[in-house]
């Protein structure tokens, strides 16, 4: 076996003998996001490289230390990519560390999220035991899936050690526009086209405009760039405006201001709880400051969650960084940290403080 | 498959008597069947092999008599069994002789369809057809179309993380589903995800997904609707030569076309599905390719020029593209109807389920020519070839001795080799009680053991659809020595 795994193996099953705690890194550019940090730090950084990479199978696999960006330049060179757009949030950032912070780019309301790309992942459970779920096929329904299950785990079961992905075919075309509405309206408009085929890839509303993506085969898009009139983007404009969506680097996402991430139902009306940036066709909602209980109360109230994304450690310890969770849930939820990771090993603290 | 039935490892000493007294002090006398001739309807599912009568029959009319129904199980240790309309082929609602059958096909009220929100709320007995239905008269559809769409229910493929013919360019169930409500084993309502796109905590809405009725009985199903492309057509291919077939598939793939729908047939399954359907295929070809695209009529136009391109490069024989409407669906009645027709041919069959890379299809089919001699039994063969996912059709008379057995070592070997090729045993069908020993094939000891750990933590007691999906580890240990005695084991398997 590998002297890296061999080692890693070790250090979990001294930790599960002495009651310690591992801190699983990749690149450490998600370390903002979540519960902090705690126990020794247990890097992935070194296990990386692509395993298998066959276009024609629209599957990668990847060992989960592997920088996000070579991942993408290789898909890239083939002309394919991860479609679901996941932030990177750093150079650094890893595919492993990529599934379990769980978090979608921009194109997530049009083709799905990090978990609906999962197809396979071979982790290291608590008990220092090397285990393989999932595959590298595209349907796969042999035992529970385990693998989709690690998508925003956070760490939390397992240290990821390789992973295996759907990838899809570069879009052909793609054409933004621009629409001055207010939000009300652009929810609105944006149900409404969602239920028309449509080829909108990303949507965001802010401070009264509203700019729209569309992705595929160039007559497609020319259709709907017709349909829906608006007006057009630059297309190197337009390029920087989704990435810059993406990697949260938009003038909206600067300063001290806590972060909060609503994710409501895509019809939930506006919120009106502060400065806000609307994504996913009204699914995802992005907040700057407020109190943290009525935040809370707000997104319950319209049939979702909310998430403080960034903050400092004070706010999170008080407000909670996650939606707490019914009890009959919670119950389950520690039962499965329970049958990967008995012993508590793994990123204590980090989704849930007593998970 | 195992050859005998992995139900009876688990037996519970349930008091009978006291168990009916119980339910019919809480359910109307329509919902509870206890005699043998009104049980005998609900004594198999689709893996007829199999007949079992459970304990007793329980058809609750909501939620709340279901809830009922698991909190008395529950109390009195009686195992519990979901099913919604048997059409599965695994054997997932094959009955516990200890158990109660509890029916969810009563649950079946379209609660809301919501236009503007994509989406609608649906009892788990509601058929998968009838959602589309209930959604056409706004555009909208239930994308995950199972060959068997009629008939199954919302319920049973959440449990089996249904698939269909369009699932390559519109994924399984699982990435059409947003929210699940059920109970757990003990009675308790549970919501893994929401109206939402996703939730905190774990993804338990993926677990659910697949789940085979292990983990939580279902009660209600949020679904995403698809807005109806403008227009869809299919290109049919016929090809002289299997391995051809199998390439064009790879061809469609690198040429950066995602098909709405891309299967294969080979002569066998056209031969019985054309004289039954009269869907227009080519009884002649040793293979026919049904390659769909969708979209806006000039991106159909477009991608059905690209897609015959790479079919004539490939080497087919003849072409045919969809003309209307009518006659696209004309041509998927034909393999929607694949697996009765092959029902015709014979008294019995069994379907496989395995998936592999696609890449190895050729390999995959010479490989069943030669088993199906080895066997003598024939084999019609269907795929949903953008996926890699197989159904050999394995056919068999049970009224033969040994014929059975027979059928059963052929699908075996077939399963084997899918995970050689380092694919998975089933695609779609689930494990149920069809494929479990196989599970051993494909998992480690401590692999099977987090999946029993992963099923304590919603069913601390064992009690819910015992003895399907993943084999004892005594089982396991009893299926490695008998394979180390035997046949080569899986030694080329990509797994470390
Ligand atoms: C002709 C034919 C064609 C088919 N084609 C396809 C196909 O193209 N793709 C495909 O994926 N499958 C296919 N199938 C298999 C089958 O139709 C699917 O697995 C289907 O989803 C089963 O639904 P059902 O309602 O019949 O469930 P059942 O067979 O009654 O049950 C299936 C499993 O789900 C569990 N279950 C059922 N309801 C619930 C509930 N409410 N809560 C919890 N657990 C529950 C049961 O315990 C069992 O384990 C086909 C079957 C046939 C006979």
């Amino acid at each position: 076996m590998d002297s890296w795994l061999a080692n890693c193996i070790a250090r979990v099953s001294e930790a599960a003998d002495t009651g310690g705690q591992l801190a699983i890194r990749g690149g450490s550019s998600k370390r903002f996001y979540a519960g902090p940090e705690q126990g020794e730090p247990l890097e992935l950084a070194a296990w990386q490289g692509i395993v298998a990479y066959e276009p024609t199978e629209l599957v990668v696999t990847a060992r989960a230390g592997t920088a996000l960006s070579e991942l993408s330049a290789t898909l890239a060179a083939q002309g394919q990519w991860l479609a679901f757009e996941p932030p990177h949030f750093g150079p650094t950032a890893t595919v492993g560390g990529m599934l379990a912070a769980g978090l979608s780019g921009p194109r997530r309301q049009a083709v799905g999220a990090v978990r609906d790309f999962v197809l396979g992942v071979k982790l290291l459970n608590g008990l220092g035991e090397v285990l393989c779920f999932g595959g590298q096929v595209m349907k796969n329904v042999a035992g529970y899936d385990v693998a989709r299950l690690m998508a925003g785990s956070l760490g939390t079961l397992g240290v990821l050690l390789e992973v295996s992905l759907k990838v899809l075919p570069l879009p052909v075309a793609e054409k933004s526009l621009r629409f001055a509405i207010d939000e009300a309206t652009a929810l609105q408009q944006l149900n409404q086209w969602g239920g028309r085929p449509l080829p909108i890839s990303g949507s965001a509303w802010q401070d009264g405009i509203l700019t729209l993506r569309l992705s595929g085969a160039a007559a497609a898009v020319a259709a709907a760039q017709r349909t829906l009139a608006g007006e057009p983007v630059d297309d190197a404009e337009a390029v920087a405006f989704w990435w810059s969506l993406r990697e949260q680097t938009l003038p909206f996402f600067a300063g001290e201001a806590p972060l909060w991430r609503l994710s409501l139902p895509s019809l939930a009306p506006p919120q009106a709880l502060g400065s806000t940036l609307v994504e996913w066709g009204g699914a995802q909602r992005w907040l700057r400051g407020g109190d943290a209980r009525t935040i809370r109360a707000a997104a319950a109230k319209a049939g979702g969650h909310a998430t403080l994304f960034r903050a400092d450690d004070g706010l999170k310890a008080a407000a909670g960084v996650f939606q707490p969770l019914p009890q009959p849930l919670a119950r389950i939820h520690h039962r499965l940290k329970h049958a990967f990771d008995p012993h508590r090993v793994f990123n204590p603290g980090r989704l849930y403080p007593d998970l | 498959m195992s050859m005998d039935n992995t139900i009876a490892d688990l037996r519970f000493a349930v008091d009978r008597p006291a168990l009916i007294k119980r339910l019919r002090a809480v359910l109307p006398a329509s919902a509870l069947l206890a005699e043998d001739e009104e049980m005998r309807p609900y004594d198999c599912d689709g893996l007829t092999a199999y007949r079992q009568l459970p304990l007793l029959v329980t058809l609750p009319e909501n939620e709340a008599q279901t809830q009922a129904i698991l909190r008395i199980c529950h109390e009195l240790h009686a195992p519990v069994v979901p099913r919604g309309a048997a059409t599965g082929l695994s054997g997932g609602a094959t009955p516990h002789p200890d158990g109660v059958l509890v029916s969810l096909a009563r649950l079946r009220n379209i609660i809301r369809v919501d236009p503007l929100s994509r989406t609608a709320v649906v009892q788990p007995g509601v058929r998968n057809l009838a959602v589309s239905e209930a959604a056409a008269p706004y555009g909208l559809y239930y994308a995950p179309d199972p060959s068997s769409q009629i008939a199954c229910t919302i319920g049973g493929n959440v449990a089996e993380n249904s698939g269909g013919v369009h699932c390559l360019k519109y994924g399984l169930t699982v990435n059409n589903v947003l929210r699940v409500r059920g109970l757990t084993i003990a009675g308790e309502i549970v919501e893994f995800g929401n109206a939402a796109l996703d939730a905190p905590g774990y993804d338990l809405l993926a677990l659910i997904n697949g789940s085979e009725g292990l983990l939580a009985i279902i009660t209600e199903v949020t679904v995403r609707l698809t807005p109806k492309p403008e227009l869809a057509q299919v290109v049919i291919a016929s090809f002289d030569d299997v391995r051809r077939a199998g390439d064009a598939v790879a061809g469609i793939i690198a040429a950066g076309i995602i098909p709405a729908g891309l299967e294969m047939m080979d002569r066998k399954a056209v031969q019985a599905v054309e004289p039954y359907v009269q869907a227009g295929y080519d009884m002649d070809a040793e293979a026919i390719l049904l390659c769909e695209s969708d979209g806006t009529a000039e991106e159909v136009a477009e991608e059905v020029g690209r897609m015959t391109a790479v079919l004539e490069k490939s080497g087919a024989s003849a072409f045919c593209v969809s003309r209307s409407e009518a006659e696209r669906l004309k041509f998927w009645a034909g393999r929607k109807a694949a697996f009765p027709a092959v029902g015709r041919m014979t008294p019995d069959y069994l379907c496989m389920d395995g998936t592999i890379p696609r890449k190895h299809l050729a390999k995959m089919l010479e490989a069943i020519a030669a088993l199906s001699g080895k066997y003598a039994l024939r084999c019609a063969n269907v795929f949903h070839a953008g996926d890699g996912n197989l159904h050999p059709l394995i056919m068999y008379d049970a009224n033969q001795p040994g014929e059975l057995e027979r059928a059963m070592a052929f699908g075996a070997e077939i399963l084997e080799l899918s995970v050689r090729l380092g694919g998975t045993i089933t695609g779609e069908h689930g494990v149920g009680i069809e494929k479990i020993m196989l599970m051993a094939e494909q998992f480690s000891i401590a692999e099977i053991s987090t999946f029993h750990r992963l099923k304590a933590a919603f069913d601390e007691h064992g009690l819910l659809n015992p003895g399907k999906g993943v084999p004892t580890l005594a089982r396991c240990r009893e299926y490695t020595l008998a394979r180390a005695g035997t046949a080569p084991v899986a030694s080329s398997s990509p797994r470390s």
